[in-house]
């Protein structure tokens, strides 16, 4: 009979035993997903951000929307009649890192990207009351100040660094693609577009010049589950075993 | 059962003095940090309870409720549960070792100011808006460099002292301690591994993106759970059970099965949190698999911690801190039954992202974690400060303060999740969506109210503590005992 007394005296044995117990589930889970190419489907039209929706999404995150809002439609026939498309794992290729949420206090965004008009986002971020009267979230009229991207160089290398394809160019023209997205008007909105296609384009906030905070958040909010091109989309090739239209 | 009884009920199980003196500082300080945390996560939580019944309370972009949601939820894991850990398992770790802690006094008071300072600066990096924005491990890379230096010298001084023991057999609550510290180690290292977009900035990058950083978050976070809110409160209730009912464990054996099969099984767990999403299929099923296994080695756990009482039942009617630590072990074996059933994907379909969530992790917040660290710090105290307990009826109050908010709390949570849960999948005659989320959103009003209320009460009962401590440790010293206590007799001779 197998004596646990051993184990007991020995401090070395136990955190041995402790280590090796601890390691294999998740040496089981986390590294396939890095290795097995059925993880994420193929898919076409996904894009890394655009700076100023990069920039956005640090401030989605700054401001933990994710504390409320899921980012994930789960494959059931109420969740797509209510919010589109269910989310596929090359969706979030470019998100470093993941904003799937945990908690529906407010409805899932995945997809609300085009579903509303600039106006009706930028109202509704400076008081969500006045556009939904049960809504409980805090109003964020203080996103309207001036945008800082002074660093926004450091923040796309950085990413580069970490797997986001973009290149010296789009580095280069970083600032006037944020300005060009923001104001279309001053700015070259051909050239953002090839750089970044079907990049939402501003007025986000209003017709003046400055970029602010809130027009960062709405290129974000507008881009959201718009990249993949779902008329070229076969779920039948990946799906196998995946719950469909519950 | 009277005051004194409570204060000297330690003194009948000590041992003749030998030259040995424990380092009981830092322990100390850890207790008081303890009950202020509590305090301070709590009201923090209460606060946010209210921005969701009353929206004008998020009046300021640095209390917003996504801003300070991580102030509620380090606050209370990492301060009040982290600073509980702390002062028990330095003061288990000595006692079954027989020995001093490892390392000079300063340096685990050094420990101790470093662990409140990284604490209360993380917060104030919330509200000014820095978070890598992954539940629970939200602080920037600056606090998670400063986190693992710390935690590398919280396990030297632990097996330090494990290594130095006069016992000859570990003792089992030093099991649980021993896996939750090289557990977190482990968790907080792979899943906060992002880089600065310069060193002079606090802002940085997941290395992971995606599906892959979505399964490395929820296998931290869930293991978060099962190590540090579960397997180092077990390795509290493995000492302080047995110590307050003055019995023996009640099997050597099924602490030891129920120990390796936890420690082994909760760390697949994670991807439950996951369900439905783009994470593929295979790590969805094997996550609910293992967690309904661990349904067995949760109530192997609670078997053991309540069945230890067996013999000493009536302490139950006349010891309100005994009554704190069986309810613990009560509401452990509850939240261990609910969390399988929510791992299941069907049940799982209906509970995710509605507040059955937030209530179930409640249940075991509030309920399990919250009081068996109660029972712990109600028992430590006249210990550390050679004190009589100001008052055993204040501990009679804050028990049932906190029993009843717990009650409101959990139940308004199920009503609001499983009706929210409902109406988002409600269809009308025509086959159309039948609710807007604005309806479900208005509907959970009242219990949202009564989720606030819950939540005041418990907070209520926290602060009859802190003054009952408070009176306890100013009052005069009792008995000039020789600070030398024994070993539990528990378990450490197993009965088989």
């Amino acid at each position: 009979m197998f004596n646990h007394g051993i184990i007991e005296k020995s401090t070395p044995l136990m955190l041995l035993l402790i280590l090796l117990s601890l390691g294999i589930g998740g040496m089981v889970q986390i590294i396939p997903l890095f290795k097995v190419e059925s993880t994420i489907e193929p898919v076409s039209g996904m894009r890394p951000y655009s700076p100023l929706e990069q920039i956005g999404r640090n401030i989605y995150m700054r401001e933990g929307c994710y504390n409320c809002h899921s980012q994930q439609v789960r494959p059931f026939r109420d969740e797509v009649d209510r919010y589109g498309h269910y989310s596929l794992a090359a969706e979030g290729i470019y998100d470093y890192p993941f904003l799937w949420g945990s908690k529906r206090t407010g409805p899932d965004l995945a997809r609300v990207g085009g579903k509303y008009s600039n106006e009706w986002h930028a109202a509704h971020l400076r008081n969500p009351q006045a556009v939904l009267p049960e809504s409980i979230m805090p109003d964020y009229a203080f996103l309207e100040r001036p945008l800082d991207y002074d660093d926004i160089e450091l923040h796309m290398r950085t990413l580069r660094f970490v797997g986001v394809p973009y290149s010296d160019a789009d580095i280069e023209a970083a600032r006037d693609d944020i300005v060009a997205q923001a104001v279309p008007l001053i700015g070259d909105t051909t050239a953002l577009r090839e750089r970044y296609a079907g990049a939402p384009l501003g007025p986000f906030t209003g017709p003046d010049e400055e970029v602010t905070e809130m027009d960062a958040m709405i290129a974000y909010l507008q881009v959201l589950g718009t990249m993949v091109d779902f008329t070229s989309f076969d779920p039948d090739t990946m799906l196998q075993g995946q719950e469909v239209g519950r | 059962m009277s005051a004194q009884a409570v204060a000297t009920s330690a003194g009948s199980t000590e041992t003749a003095a030998r030259p040995l003196t424990y380092a009981d500082d830092a322990i100390r300080l850890f207790t008081i940090a303890t009950v202020l945390w509590a305090f301070v996560g709590m009201a923090a939580g209460v606060f946010i309870a209210a921005q969701l019944a009353f929206p004008w309370l998020n009046f300021h972009e640095w209390v917003n409720f996504g801003r300070f949601r991580p102030v509620h939820t380090s606050g209370v894991i990492l301060g009040f549960g982290g600073n509980a850990l702390l002062a028990t398992s330095y003061y288990v770790v000595q006692r079954t070792c027989q020995t001093r802690l490892f390392g000079p006094n300063w340096f685990h008071i050094l420990q101790f100011w470093l662990f409140q300072v990284v604490l209360l600066s993380a917060a104030g990096s919330y509200v000014l808006g820095f978070t890598q924005s992954k539940e629970y491990a939200e602080p920037e890379w600056v606090f998670d460099i400063l986190i693992t230096v710390w935690w590398v010298s919280y396990l030297v001084v632990y097996v330090g002292t494990l290594v130095k023991r006069k016992e000859p057999h570990i003792y089992v609550a030093n099991w649980f301690f021993l896996a939750y510290i090289v557990a977190v180690a482990m968790l907080h290292t792979v899943n906060n591994i992002s880089i600065p977009i310069s060193l002079f900035s606090m802002h940085s990058y997941s290395v992971y993106s995606g599906v892959q950083s979505a399964m490395i978050q929820w296998w931290y976070g869930h293991n978060m759970v099962g190590f540090f809110l579960t397997a180092g409160f077990i390795g509290i209730m493995y000492y302080f059970v047995p110590k307050q009912a003055e019995r023996p464990i009640y099997s050597y054996r099924l602490s030891i099965v129920h120990f390796w099969a936890l420690i082994f099984l909760y760390i697949w767990a994670g991807p439950h949190h996951l369900h439905y999403t783009a994470l593929p299929d295979w790590a969805q099923t094997l996550g609910v698999v293992f967690s309904v296994m661990l349904w067995m080695p949760s109530w192997g756990g609670m078997v053991n911690g309540i069945m230890t009482l067996s013999g000493a039942w009536h302490k139950l009617r006349t010891d309100p801190i005994m009554r704190f630590l069986v309810v613990a072990v009560a509401f452990y074996g509850m939240s261990t039954f609910e969390g399988p059933l929510m791992s299941i994907k069907e049940v799982n379909a209906l509970s995710h992202y509605t507040d059955w969530t937030v209530g179930h992790v409640h249940s075991g917040a509030l309920g399990w974690v919250a009081f068996v660290a109660f029972g712990a710090i109600y028992y430590l105290v006249p210990r550390l400060w050679r004190r009589t307990m100001h008052s055993v009826a204040l501990i009679e109050v804050h028990f049932w303060l906190a029993s009843i908010g717990i009650l409101l709390y959990i139940t308004a949570m199920w009503v609001s999740g499983i009706t929210q849960g409902l109406m988002w999948r409600t269809y009308d005659e025509n086959g159309f969506l039948l609710y807007t989320f604005s309806d479900t959103v208005a509907m959970l009003h009242p219990y949202y109210v009564t989720r606030f209320l819950g939540g005041v009460l418990y907070l209520t009962g926290v602060v009859v503590m802190m003054y009952n401590l408070f009176r306890t440790v100013t009052g005069p010293i009792v008995a000039r005992t020789s600070p030398t206590m024994s070993a539990p007799q528990a378990g450490l001779t197993p009965a088989e």
